[in-house]
Formats: structure tokens, C-alpha cells, sequence
């Protein structure tokens, strides 16, 4: 019997002051899809990186298709026949879909002179694509217009370019609206039938159960477990990630009355929408759920309410009141307050410490005739650290470090601390490990209870059917339906999601 | 924070060993007058920093400092000498738009920098209400001021020219000389007063910048324009706000210069100015991608170019060898920084 692809074997990575990986092993056979698992920071990624070259491993050995392998970079390892599938894709927007495919690595003719041989990479190209399933006609296309999912797909069909034998993703779906899921699973299975192996790191344990071969669990850089695709379940799984049994996943308290709405949407229509006017009515104390795909205009509405994005038409009303929010400062001095969906882009200054973020939206409470009170500032810091758990070793250090659930606690901090009335959270557990969402879903729960109007925006079907009062579903910037949490079901809201009308 | 530590304690190094070096060369270096005018000059230089490096920190950048120097400066002469004559003759028709009797120092000192607010508010709005760059909107203004300059007057202006045309002047210019520039009527440097200046206003900035919830806004903004915006900063407001002070100091240091040499030519008064000062500001810590740097810093960031010029007296080494001898330092400093950055983030 031939050795399977990939061994890893007692891998030991030690970084200043974290052992990001101990004595973790992994097997890879050929055509085999095999998913890590594991909460966050524990260890997935370092794994990952250790076996495409990025890092070296202090101790362990790697061996390819029984032959020991040292990498000197990640250039080496896919060479080799090992590529990374980043999560941020690692693509030249501004160049075109056959330049990147060969991009570092151009078909030449005419020898010393290097002139770009166009006709040998299209006809490569073509063929690449095909693997990948997209159409030859895609090779002149430019990446930046690509939509996230396809420009993976081009990121995938540029590794197999390289001959891979095996293909790491890291998270590829976070970004995939679930018909570019769908169409990355049926790339998967291809080139699982054509003999690739595939790493597969995600959050999302639907997934797993639904393309994995195998599963393997870590937990602060060791293996704890492996489940074979007939073992796969939900509890399994977050059992072996968490280590404990969670009692309840979406605790829930609250119960939505029958408010008068404190947030009312007539007509709306603003900068870079839909053509539609758009109508919502926001009850307090209930949790709103809005589904749809990728790209269905969700994160804009929610833009245009917190004042980011120029009314066009329309009226928004704030307990009966015409509000004109024209700056995220107007909407934040009425009480509506945005979690946004890139935490890291739009949520926090990363580079700044913990506690000048949270003190950032709440400096005009915070100041003696603007100058900064730094007692009560401090308080902000420690009542917040307390409240919501957040772990950061002291309160300078720059938010850009703290893991990924506990930056979006500080997110959610800075607006706490503010007393929210309307409170929209666009993607809220996005990137954030199984342990800490059930934290955030009773936090929501408790917001809900003592009021607050909580709008959640989610791809994430399990939470949107495990925390909403009510879904509204979006499709192409037209609410496609209304569902009570009496009839929400995975099915209902697919159909509305993908245009299907009402149920 | 512990990076801006670090820049700082590069920065004080940097000064001792320039120190040590004066020191060790001999002659007059550490006599009082040749201290006093180096303080002078880190003072005039210091006034100009401060702006460019609050600009830096919230992510901008000024080009036109040095044009608006020289601008302020020959405006504050015209001024006093003839007073404001906007008349001419364009295309062959005669225009008159504005003209008064030549104006005292200090209301004229006044007009001259309030120039730099309007030219800043200008360029501010400019930045953040049409979005465009910050590098090419004081690029043109780095042209247009100092052709505005030249379009003035055509030669040298000078306190010499005022005095004999306006005796009158006499008495308040004397003032204002020896308490903005510490001069004394014969033109004896009696203590470096720019540096007083500089530091008052450094303590005022520095007090913003540190103490209040302006100077936080700005780290923000420097650091993450969006994420401040979608915290709820008024982020065009605070740019603008800074782009003001940034022209006004630069208009002020033009003042500071006539009163300090006595004469200002339209051509060349304040040129490459800007370029000192965004050295300056980054020899003291900035990055020129926002949000970083301490306002200590950038006080000791404008004395590096006064001592190393002076240093080139003493050592005999012509002048002409100042330019490249700062570029290097600036080099050597950018690579020494870039080394702690890649250390730093490889210890995550």
C-alpha cells in the first residue's frame, strides 16, 4: 500500500508566550477531504500554516507521500504540490482572471525576450477553469468584478495550475453566499474524484457534517478527537471542541410583547440601494431576524439607518419622531447603535489599545470641558471587562490581538455602555468560536428583555433561527417575506432567500 | 504606545550624539550665542512641526508649508510697507478690488496668519468634502501660494524698507521682535524666544492631543478612519480642524520668519520647508500612515535639523553636504523602525 499524501507527525510550534501547537499529528489520504475543527486560537490555523510552509515547526516532522519535507516558505510547499486557499484571497484585483492564473509563473515564448505567450495560457487556462466549473469566457474577466465566491473558485483553479495534491481552506465559505457554497462543495467533489486531497478548516459544523471525510477536533493545540464521516454530529463535535456539554446554545428569556414599534421605516430608499422603497417596523424588546444571500442588500439597510449611506426617499421614525440621520453620529446620539459586519475593518482600531475603544463612542460622557477623565474612563474599561468577560491581558493592549469573540465583545461594549435603543447587529458571531456565541445569543436574549430592539442581520442559519422573534427575508433588496418564529424553518427561509415567494 | 517609546528614545539618541559631536568640535559650539541660535531655529522649525505632525497623525499630509511660510511671510512685510493694493491690470483693463493704507504690525500679523486658517480651511475642505488626496490638494498649493507670493511683490521685503517708510512702526516691530523672536533693536539675538513660542504652543497642542477628546478622535481617525466614523466621529470635522491649525502655524512661522531675518524674498522664503518638517515629525515618531507619534517627540524631532546644520559650521563641512547628511539619518531611522515593526509583529 502507497503512504497516504500527507503525515504530520508530533508537530510543536511554540510562539512568545503561547505553545500554539503540542505534539498534534494529522493524516491526509489521497482524494480525502479532512475538516479541522476547533474553537478559536486553537490552533487550526497555525496547523495549517505549519503544513503549507508559511511557519516552520519547532519539533515533528512532515512527511509527503512518505518522503520527509522541509519547506522555506509557502512557494516551496506549493511547488511541492501544497496550496494555501487564504481567507483573505490573495489575488491582483486589477489584473485579469488569465494573469492571475499564471501570475508569477507566465507562459513565455521567444526564449531571453519573455514575451507573454497569450494563446498557450488561455488554452491552459480554459482547462483550469473548467475544473473549477467556470466558463472559458471568465479568463478575461477582471478579478475585482468576480463576486467573492467565484474569485476562489479562481484562487483554487490557480492552485490546481500547480499540479496540487492537496488544498488547504482556511474558512473558505465565510464570504460565499450559500449557492457559491453549494457550487464550491460540487468543485470539492470533482477534484476529490480527480484525486486531490482537501484541508478544510470552518466555523460552520453544517458544513463539515456535509463534506468532510473525516473530522479532527483541537482544542488549545492538541488533538482531542477524530470522527469519521459516519460519526459526524453537531453534539459531537461541539462536545470534543468545547470540551464540555453545552446545555443550551440559544438561551432565551425574553418575550416579545406587543410594542408600539420604536422604530418605523416608511418608503426608504438611499445611496447605492435597491430601486425599491423599503418598509420595517422595529418593536422593542423583540429580536428582528434578516436572512437572505450574500449581496441581497442586507448590510447596505442597515448602513443607510445608521446614517452611512445618503437618503434618498422615504422617512425613518424614532418612537413616532422624523429622524434625518445624516452621520453615524446622529443615529448614535438617538440610541441606534450598528455592530458592523467587518469588525476589523469598521468595528475597532485595531491597532489601538482595548480601553481607547471603548471609550471612543462614549467621550462626550467622559470628558470635564473635553478633557478626558481618565477615573472614569477606566471604570468604562473594568465595568465592561466585567460584563462581559472580556480577556485581555491589560487594558492597552491593541484590540487587534485579543481573539476574534472577544474583540466583538469589545464591540458590543462600546455600545452597551451607551444604553442602546435600537441595537442592529450585522453578522454578530461572525468569526467567533462556538463557546463565546452562546454568550453573545444570552446577551442578546438579555438586551431584548430589558427593552432594547435588537436587529440581527445573520447568514448564519442556525443563529437565525435560534435567537429571532420574527425573520424578514431579503431577496435583491425587496423583502421577500415575513416569518413568526411559530412557522421559522431552515426550508421557509431558503425559499424566500432565493426568490421563491411567499410560503 | 511602547513603539512610540521606542521612537522617542531613537530620537533622544539621535541629539546626544549630535550633542557630543558639537560639543567635541571645539571653538565657540557650547557658547551661549551659538546655543541660542540653534534653540531659535529648532523654535522656528518646531513651530511648523507641529502642525505637519498633527496633519500626519490623523492621516494627512501638508506639501504647501513651505509656500505658505514664505506667503505669510512676504504679505506680513507688504502689508506694513504699502498695506493690501489688490489692483492691476489684467488682459489690459485696469481692476481694483481692494486698497488700504499700509497697516501696523500687529494688525498685520494678525491678516497673515489668519491667511493660513483661510488657506487651510480651504484645503481642508478641499480633503474631506470633495475626497481628494491630501498630497495632491497641497501640491497645488505648494504652486499656487508661492505664486501668489511672487505675484505680491517682485523683491525683497523687509523690516529695513518698513522702518524708513514708517517710522512710526518702530516701536511696536521692536516689541513684537523681541518677544516673538528675541531680538533686540540692533538685531542681537538675546534668548531664543521662537523656542518659547514653540513650546507654549507645543504644550497647548500637546495638551489636546493627549489630554482631550479631540486628540483621541485623531489617533482614531489615523489609525481607522472608517471604524472612527462608524464609532460616531465627526471624522471631516476633526480633519478640517487640523488642517486649519496646520496653515495657521505654517502662516504664524512665516511671520516668525520676517521678524526673525529681517527680510523675506518672494521667490525662495520658506522653500522645501514642508519637507523639513514632515522629517522632523517623523524623525519624532510619526508614521506617515496615521495615528502615531507623541508630542514630545515632535518638539525633539525639529531640533535634529538645527544641530546637524550647525554641526556642519563647526566641522568645517560645507553646507552643501546638509541635505544628503539628513536624508541619510532619515534613512538609517526609517529602516531602524521598520526592523522593530517586523520584530514586533513576529513576536505576536
Amino acid at each position: 500500500m502507497s503512504p497516504p499524501l500527507l503525515v504530520a507527525n508530533g508537530i510543536r510550534k511554540q510562539f512568545p508566550g503561547v505553545l500554539a501547537l503540542d505534539n498534534v499529528s494529522a493524516t491526509v489520504s489521497r482524494g480525502e477531504v479532512l475538516a479541522v475543527v476547533g474553537e478559536n486560537g486553537a490552533g487550526k490555523s497555525t496547523l495549517m500554516k505549519v503544513i503549507a510552509g508559511v511557519y516552520r515547526a519547532d519539533v515533528g516532522e512532515l512527511r509527503l507521500e512518505g518522503r520527509p519535507i522541509r519547506f522555506n516558505g509557502p512557494l516551496e510547499a506549493m511547488r511541492a504540490g501544497i496550496s494555501l486557499i487564504h481567507q483573505e484571497l490573495n489575488l491582483a484585483e486589477n489584473l485579469s482572471v488569465q494573469d492571475n492564473l499564471f501570475l508569477g509563473r507566465e507562459r513565455t515564448k521567444w526564449g531571453p525576450v519573455k514575451l507573454l505567450d497569450r494563446r498557450a495560457s488561455a488554452e491552459k487556462g480554459r482547462i483550469l477553469l473548467e475544473r473549477v466549473g467556470l466558463p472559458g469566457r471568465y479568463l478575461t474577466y477582471t478579478v475585482g468584478e468576480l463576486p467573492p465566491g467565484q474569485k476562489q473558485l479562481v484562487e483554487i483553479a490557480r492552485a490546481l495550475g500547480l499540479d496540487a495534491k492537496l488544498l488547504i481552506m482556511d474558512e473558505p465559505t465565510s464570504s460565499l453566499t450559500q449557492k457559491e457554497t453549494d457550487r464550491l462543495y460540487e468543485v470539492i467533489a470533482g477534484l476529490k474524484a480527480g484525486g486531490v486531497s482537501v484541508l478544510y478548516i470552518s466555523h460552520r459544523l453544517t458544513e463539515v457534517k456535509r463534506c468532510a471525510d473525516r473530522a479532527m477536533v483541537l482544542r488549545d493545540g492538541r488533538n482531542v478527537g477524530e470522527l469519521s464521516k459516519a460519526e459526524i454530529t453537531h453534539e459531537k463535535l461541539v462536545r470534543l471542541m468545547v470540551g464540555r456539554d453545552l446545555t443550551q446554545l440559544f438561551p432565551r428569556s425574553h418575550f416579545p410583547g406587543n410594542n408600539n414599534p420604536v422604530l418605523t421605516i416608511r418608503g426608504l430608499r438611499f445611496a447605492g440601494g435597491p430601486p425599491d422603497p423599503i418598509d420595517l417596523d422595529l418593536r422593542p424588546g423583540e429580536v428582528l431576524g434578516t436572512a437572505g444571500l450574500v449581496g441581497a442588500g442586507r448590510t447596505e439597510l442597515t448602513e443607510a439607518v445608521f446614517g452611512l449611506r445618503k437618503r434618498l426617499a422615504g422617512e425613518i421614525r424614532l418612537d413616532g419622531h422624523l429622524v434625518r440621520f445624516r452621520c453615524p453620529a446622529d443615529a448614535i446620539r438617538h440610541g441606534v447603535l450598528l455592530v458592523p459586519e467587518d469588525r476589523r475593518l469598521h468595528g475597532l482600531v485595531l491597532e489601538a489599545g482595548v480601553e481607547f475603544n471603548l471609550s471612543l463612542p462614549n467621550l462626550n460622557r467622559l470628558n470635564f470641558a473635553t478633557l478626558i477623565r481618565p477615573h472614569a474612563v477606566t471604570k468604562l474599561y473594568q465595568d465592561a471587562i466585567a460584563r462581559l468577560g472580556i480577556k485581555t491581558p491589560n487594558s492597552t493592549v491593541p484590540a487587534g490581538l485579543l481573539s476574534g469573540g472577544n474583540q466583538q465583545k469589545v464591540v458590543f461594549a462600546k455600545w452597551l455602555a451607551r444604553g442602546p435603543k435600537v441595537l442592529i447587529l450585522d453578522e454578530p458571531t461572525r468569526g467567533v468560536d462556538v463557546g463565546a456565541k452562546t454568550e453573545f445569543y444570552s446577551l442578546i436574549d438579555e438586551l431584548a428583555g430589558r427593552g432594547v430592539a435588537v436587529w440581527v442581520v445573520t447568514s448564519d442559519m442556525e443563529e437565525l433561527l435560534g435567537i429571532s422573534d420574527r425573520v424578514l427575508v431579503m431577496h435583491e433588496g425587496r423583502w421577500a417575506g415575513e416569518l413568526e418564529r411559530s412557522v421559522l424553518c431552515e426550508e421557509a427561509v431558503m425559499q424566500l432567500a432565493t426568490g421563491g415567494g411567499q410560503t | 504606545m511602547k513603539r512610540n517609546l521606542i521612537r522617542l528614545t531613537g530620537v533622544g539618541v539621535l541629539l546626544i550624539v549630535l550633542f557630543s559631536l558639537l560639543g567635541f568640535s571645539g571653538g565657540a559650539a557650547f557658547d551661549r550665542s551659538n546655543i541660542y541660535e540653534v534653540l531659535s531655529r529648532h523654535g522656528a522649525l518646531g513651530v511648523i512641526t507641529l502642525g505637519a505632525a498633527l496633519l500626519i497623525v490623523v492621516g494627512g499630509i501638508d506639501l504647501s508649508i513651505g509656500s505658505v511660510v514664505g506667503l505669510s511671510a512676504v504679505t506680513f512685510g507688504v502689508l506694513m510697507e504699502s498695506g493690501i493694493d489688490l489692483s492691476g491690470t489684467i488682459f489690459g483693463y485696469r481692476y481694483v478690488i481692494l486698497t488700504t493704507s499700509p497697516i501696523s504690525p500687529i494688525p498685520a500679523m494678525l491678516i497673515a496668519t489668519g491667511m493660513g486658517t483661510i488657506i487651510g480651511f480651504i484645503q481642508g475642505l478641499l480633503v474631506t468634502r470633495l475626497r481628494l488626496q491630501a498630497f495632491l490638494v497641497t501640491l497645488c498649493g505648494m504652486f499656487i501660494y508661492r505664486g501668489v507670493a511672487r505675484q505680491v511683490t517682485a523683491k525683497n521685503t523687509g523690516l529695513v524698507g518698513v522702518r524708513e517708510l514708517h517710522p512710526e512702526f518702530g516701536s511696536t516691530l521692536d516689541f513684537l521682535r523681541f518677544w516673538l523672536v528675541g531680538k533686540a533693536e540692533n538685531g542681537a539675538l538675546v534668548f531664543p524666544a521662537q523656542l518659547v513660542v514653540c513650546l507654549v504652543l507645543a504644550t497647548i497642542l500637546g495638551v489636546i492631543l493627549h489630554r482631550t477628546v479631540f486628540g483621541r478622535y485623531w489617533y482614531a481617525i489615523g489609525y481607522n478612519e472608517q471604524a472612527a466614523r462608524y464609532a460616531g466621529v465627526k471624522v471631516e470635522r476633526q480633519k478640517l480642524a487640523v488642517f486649519v491649525i496646520c496653515s495657521t502655524l505654517a502662516a504664524f512661522a512665516g511671520v516668525l520668519l520676517l521678524l526673525f531675518s529681517g527680510s523675506a524674498n518672494p521667490s525662495d522664503a520658506g522653500t522645501s520647508l514642508e519637507l523639513y518638517a514632515i522629517t522632523a515629525a517623523v524623525l519624532g515618531g510619526c508614521s506617515l500612515r496615521g495615528g502615531e507619534g507623541l508630542m514630545i517627540g515632535f518638539v525633539l524631532g525639529a531640533l535634529v535639523q538645527p544641530v546637524i546644520n550647525n554641526l556642519m559650521i563647526f566641522r568645517n563641512i560645507p553646507s552643501s553636504a546638509e541635505p544628503w547628511v539628513m536624508g541619510l539619518i532619515l534613512l538609517i531611522g526609517t529602516i531602524a523602525d521598520e526592523m522593530i515593526r517586523r520584530r514586533s509583529r513576529l513576536s505576536r
